[in-house]
């Protein structure tokens, strides 16, 4: 059996999130191709090219997906699928965007979010914001997957498979991409960051947030996360969202500050290495899965920290 | 323009789900169930189209047990003009419903389907992306922003580091994110009102649409638990062991 991985890229580089999914289809099977679809996109098929394991890669580009575009993705894809028993492509927003579309249009299930690869036909994923595990078992002859990077570690960077040009199928006329509004930041990117510092409701306003958040983690070299009632609130972007419904992170240090601790943000934490919380409520469901916990205002928690982190020379 | 609006009912948000103890699924008995917080939005922004003037019939749709009627009622007192309900004890797979709605659609017509982008129990995040593949139709997925006019609609879709604009030409899927809106909570005057708008019920059976799993569900598990760990005294002393004891820094 052979496995399709559809790679994650801004187009001008490959993200991490390939390599790990890459990992989780060679659970399934020797013969990986990665597929980058996206537009002026060789640097990131000549990157895929080097994940170890990875038989082959396939670029296509066309504007439309460039843009990222489902229906564009839906035109190459299943044509495609006929080489392959397995589509992996991992479970961030443009992954889940387009795999759906793909499953459908094959009359397959989705198995969504795969944590574990147990066989070729048995997958653990989790339900219920991450407090369920449902172990589940597919009876459709072609598998389509989405995979939780945060579950698999990256493919090494040894493999030198050739990068063979396709074709793009013509585009969708009945949608136009109109314009995007991408957030540029120096810091690390949320889901590769290897440490995250959130701010939650607590905080009370956006300049609040970006006053002692945003300080904090650069400090630390750190991304930044927001819980959903942070986001909700209008403190944070909602792409700070950790959670259920946002993000999934799993940093070596998680910095959780005025977060109290609701299931839907745990959901989106709760594997990272080492959580620090620091809430001025004892009972705040955080510190049940905090490591350390700082019972204490951030008001003054915070700029304690600031200090205690220079003077241990960060 | 008609605006069709599929909820489901779904164990609420705030109540934490437990694993049954012989591994077969979550226990929701006795357990409070509510509209699926995505679909509430979704519900929100159809009813403010319609007040705004660009819809002119907001129908809710449901595919689920008796019960799910009061989600629908909830629905109808937030504005829906009417609800259907597909009754089945099944629990279907995102594909299925899909399917369920495509054929919804074929009698319905509408312009615009507009649907939360995930349900918070199965977690899957597809039943929008297949029910357009289905049907053929463009999607716009993760919506925070979405205007009608005609034949058309413009949606701002939250991706990976931003927002993206997408014109679609309608008939569309629209899927809701977080930030499109913030759901009204239905006045008692139009909870009474909607107890007297109409609800089709219609057996699942009686569609003929394949709903057969594809997925077997082979165990329900608890995920490991984290042990909980130490509090400290001061920020010093945090600095201190996150250094010296965990290594992290």
């Amino acid at each position: 059996m052979a496995v399709l991985v559809i790679a994650d890229h801004d187009n001008a580089s490959l993200k991490e999130d390939t390599a790990k999914t890459v990992t989780a289809a060679l659970k399934l099977s020797s013969d990986v191709d990665v597929l980058v679809a996206g537009q002026g996109a060789k640097a990131a098929a000549d990157a895929a090219a080097k994940i170890t394991g990875v038989r082959k890669v396939l670029l296509a580009e066309s504007a439309e997906l460039g843009q990222g575009l489902a229906e564009a993705f839906e035109a190459l894809v299943v044509p495609l699928a006929a080489n392959y028993d397995a589509i992996l492509t991992p479970s961030t927003s443009q992954g889940r965007n387009v795999s759906p579309r793909i499953a459908a249009k094959l009359d397959v299930a989705q198995i969504s979010d795969v944590i574990e690869v147990v066989d070729a036909n048995t997958f653990v994923r989790p339900i219920y914001a991450g407090n369920a595990l449902e172990t589940v078992q597919s009876s459709d002859a072609k598998k389509v997957i989405t995979v939780r990077p945060t579950a698999f570690k990256p493919a090494g960077d040894g493999g030198s498979a050739k990068v063979e040009t396709i074709a793009a199928p013509a585009a969708p006329a009945k949608t136009h991409f109109v314009g995007q509004q991408l957030v540029k930041s120096e810091r690390p990117e949320l889901t590769a960051a290897k440490i995250v510092v959130s701010g939650g409701r607590a905080m009370g306003s956006a300049e609040e947030f970006q006053k002692v958040i945003e300080p904090l983690a650069d400090k630390l070299g750190a991304a930044v996360g927001a819980s959903r009632a942070a986001v909700d609130a209008g403190y944070a972007p909602n792409d700070y969202q950790v959670g259920q419904t946002g993000k999934v992170v799993a940093p070596e240090l998680y910095i959780a500050i005025g977060i109290s601790g609701a299931i839907q943000h745990l959901a989106g934490m709760k594997d990272s290495k080492v959580i620090v919380a620091i809430n001025k409520d004892a009972d705040a469901p955080i510190f049940q899965v905090a490591d350390y916990g700082l019972v204490a205002d951030y008001k003054t928690a915070v700029p304690e920290l600031m200090d205690a982190l220079s003077k241990a020379g960060k | 323009m008609k605006v069709l609006v599929p909820v489901k009912r779904v164990i609420d948000y705030n109540v934490k789900a437990r694993v049954k103890p012989d591994q077969t699924g979550v226990d929701l008995a006795n357990v409070k169930m509510s509209m699926n917080p995505f679909d509430e939005i979704a519900v929100e922004e159809a009813v403010r189209l319609k007040e705004k003037g660009a819809a002119t019939e907001v129908v809710a749709v449901s595919i689920g047990p008796v019960q799910a009627q009061e989600t629908l009622r909830t629905a109808l007192a937030m504005g829906a003009d009417r609800a259907i309900l597909i009754q089945t004890t099944d629990d279907l797979e995102p594909l299925a419903v899909a399917k369920v709605l495509q054929k919804i659609i074929g009698e319905e017509s509408p312009d615009v389907v507009i649907m939360g982008k995930q349900a918070i129990d199965g977690d899957n995040a597809a039943t929008g992306q297949m029910l357009a593949a289905i049907l053929g139709w463009p999607q716009a997925t993760f919506a925070s922003a979405v205007e009608l006019s005609a034949g058309k609609a413009k949606v701002t879709r939250e991706v990976d580091g931003g927002l993206q604009t997408l014109e679609v030409d309608l008939p569309a899927i629209v899927t809701a994110d977080l930030r499109l809106n913030e759901p009204r909570y239905a006045s008692l005057p139009n909870i009474m009102k909607a107890k007297k708008k109409p609800l089709d019920i219609k057996e699942l059976a009686s569609l003929g649409v394949d709903t057969a799993p594809r997925l077997k569900v082979v165990k329900v598990t608890e995920p490991p638990k984290r042990a909980g760990g130490v509090k400290v005294e001061t920020a010093a002393d945090l600095v201190m062991k996150l250094k010296t004891e965990a290594g992290v820094l």
